[in-house]
């Protein structure tokens, strides 16, 4: 006994730093890993409140540009619905039976309070969390492509897993074809993705539009991603197709979450069907 | 000042710099120094070696906190200060540490430029083989450390400077 307490004495600092790092290690482990709930997130009481300070002094620097990007999107918004209206002077009525009738998106604003792209697991922070109904595994976009998908909430802040993220995995399609691919990120330049998985039948050339696949819960189908800039073909299948984003990933302010009403019924039956 | 208040300031002023400042500071697109292991070059010298482990690793993890960045920094801190002591008892003779007056500013320039590029190096390559986790991603590693540091020497040396110009 005697011997353990003097062993614990003489080595009492090396046991502590063991100690310490096994924690510290642990938490490396954790964060390397897509589905587990991680302790170290900055969607806390005090990282977001400092975020969130710090961004309010930020923002006025970058009003110009994503006022600029509002309003091409509410004209493109506009466009679209002044098509529908069309319809109107048809003198059809179609009965919509209201319980049948669901609406299966809904979309929820948020500003981007910290940023990150320089690293191999990036994430952002949103200034809106679990109080506003947001949740993990939901889609985050912009009005010109796909930012990533919530990971960690708090009451009034969440972390979204940026897709240029070593875990980021998001089912993705042509637009003009309907071949699906898997869109990863190699962590080498922040606008540039890559696109896996794709099939040899697919005839792909430079310049191709790629969109969200829509067989996933969290995207649905159509939102833009990138154009295909460069690829190649070896042993009759695609190897390393580039694909530039259309947004700079860099420089992100207002972002919409997208809330799956259907999901919870998805990923039951897709659990029962196992 | 008192050496607690003194050391609980520099504490807090080194974790906003780093992510308020720092992390925001992107050379070439994806440098970014750590300033926050200044901390630990300056903490005084004691025997109690306890309360520095405890202080570098909870500095580390509020920075990991900020950056997302899951235990990686908490980790590589707490390596250098556990080195640290060793590191000195290395470099110096034993009649030069003095436990109650030493002061880290008051070495020669040599050896406090090997006292630094030591801890510095040695806290990047943990911080980014923890943050890469890959073998064969051991070239980018390298030159990640390495350039890194050599950004995080210089606004070290000239944090030093600063403080020893104001006394």
């Amino acid at each position: 006994m005697q011997q353990i307490i003097s062993f614990i004495i003489k080595y009492k600092y090396f046991i502590l730093f063991m100690l310490l790092e096994i924690i510290a290690l642990n938490f490396t482990v954790q964060s390397h890993s897509y589905h587990k709930s991680k302790f170290v997130n900055s969607a806390n009481l005090l990282t977001g409140n400092i975020y969130n300070k710090i961004h309010s002094f930020k923002q006025y620097t970058s009003l110009k540009e994503h006022n600029q990007q509002l309003l091409e999107e509410n004209t493109r918004l506009k466009n679209k619905l002044s098509r529908v209206s069309i319809d109107d002077t048809h003198n059809t009525r179609s009965i919509i039976d209201s319980v049948k009738y669901f609406q299966k998106y809904s979309y929820t604003f948020a500003n981007v309070i910290n940023n990150q792209y320089h690293k191999k697991y990036n994430y952002l922070t949103i200034n809106i969390g679990s109080e506003k109904g947001v949740e993990p595994d939901q889609g985050v976009i912009n009005s010109k492509g796909i930012i990533g998908i919530t990971n960690t909430t708090s009451k009034n802040y969440a972390t979204v897993l940026s897709i240029l993220n070593e875990n980021s995995k998001i089912n993705v399609k042509l637009l003009n074809s309907m071949h699906f691919g898997t869109l990863i990120w190699n962590s080498k330049d922040y606008n540039t993705l890559q696109l896996i998985d794709l099939p040899i039948q697919a005839n792909i050339k430079e310049g191709d539009t790629v969109i969200t696949g829509g067989r996933s819960t969290i995207f649905p189908k159509g939102i833009p991603v990138g154009t295909i800039i460069k690829f190649n073909k070896e042993n009759n299948s695609y190897k390393a197709i580039d694909i530039k984003l259309f947004n700079d990933m860099s420089a992100i302010g207002p972002v919409y979450i997208i809330t799956n009403f259907d999901r919870d019924e998805i990923i039951n039956l897709e659990e029962n069907a196992h | 000042m008192n050496d607690l208040i003194k050391n609980s300031l520099l504490f807090i002023a080194l974790l906003l710099i780093q992510v308020v400042v720092l992390n925001n500071i992107l050379f070439f697109g994806y440098i970014n120094p750590f300033l926050y292991i200044l901390f630990i070059i300056v903490f005084p010298l004691r025997r109690d070696r306890g309360l520095l482990l405890v202080l570098s690793f909870l500095l580390g993890l509020f920075i990991d906190f900020f950056s997302d960045s899951g235990g990686i920094n908490a980790a590589a801190s707490l390596a250098i200060a556990y080195i640290r002591l060793p590191l000195l008892k290395g470099l110096l003779r034993k009649s030069e540490i003095d436990f109650l007056v030493f002061k880290v500013t008051k070495l020669p320039f040599s050896k406090l430029i090997n006292y630094i590029v030591v801890l510095t190096v040695t806290h990047h390559f943990i911080l980014f083989s923890l943050d890469y986790f890959k073998f064969s991603e051991i070239l980018t590693i390298l030159s990640r450390t390495i350039l890194t540091s050599i950004f995080t020497i210089i606004l070290i040396i000239l944090s030093l400077l600063l403080i020893n110009k104001s006394k």
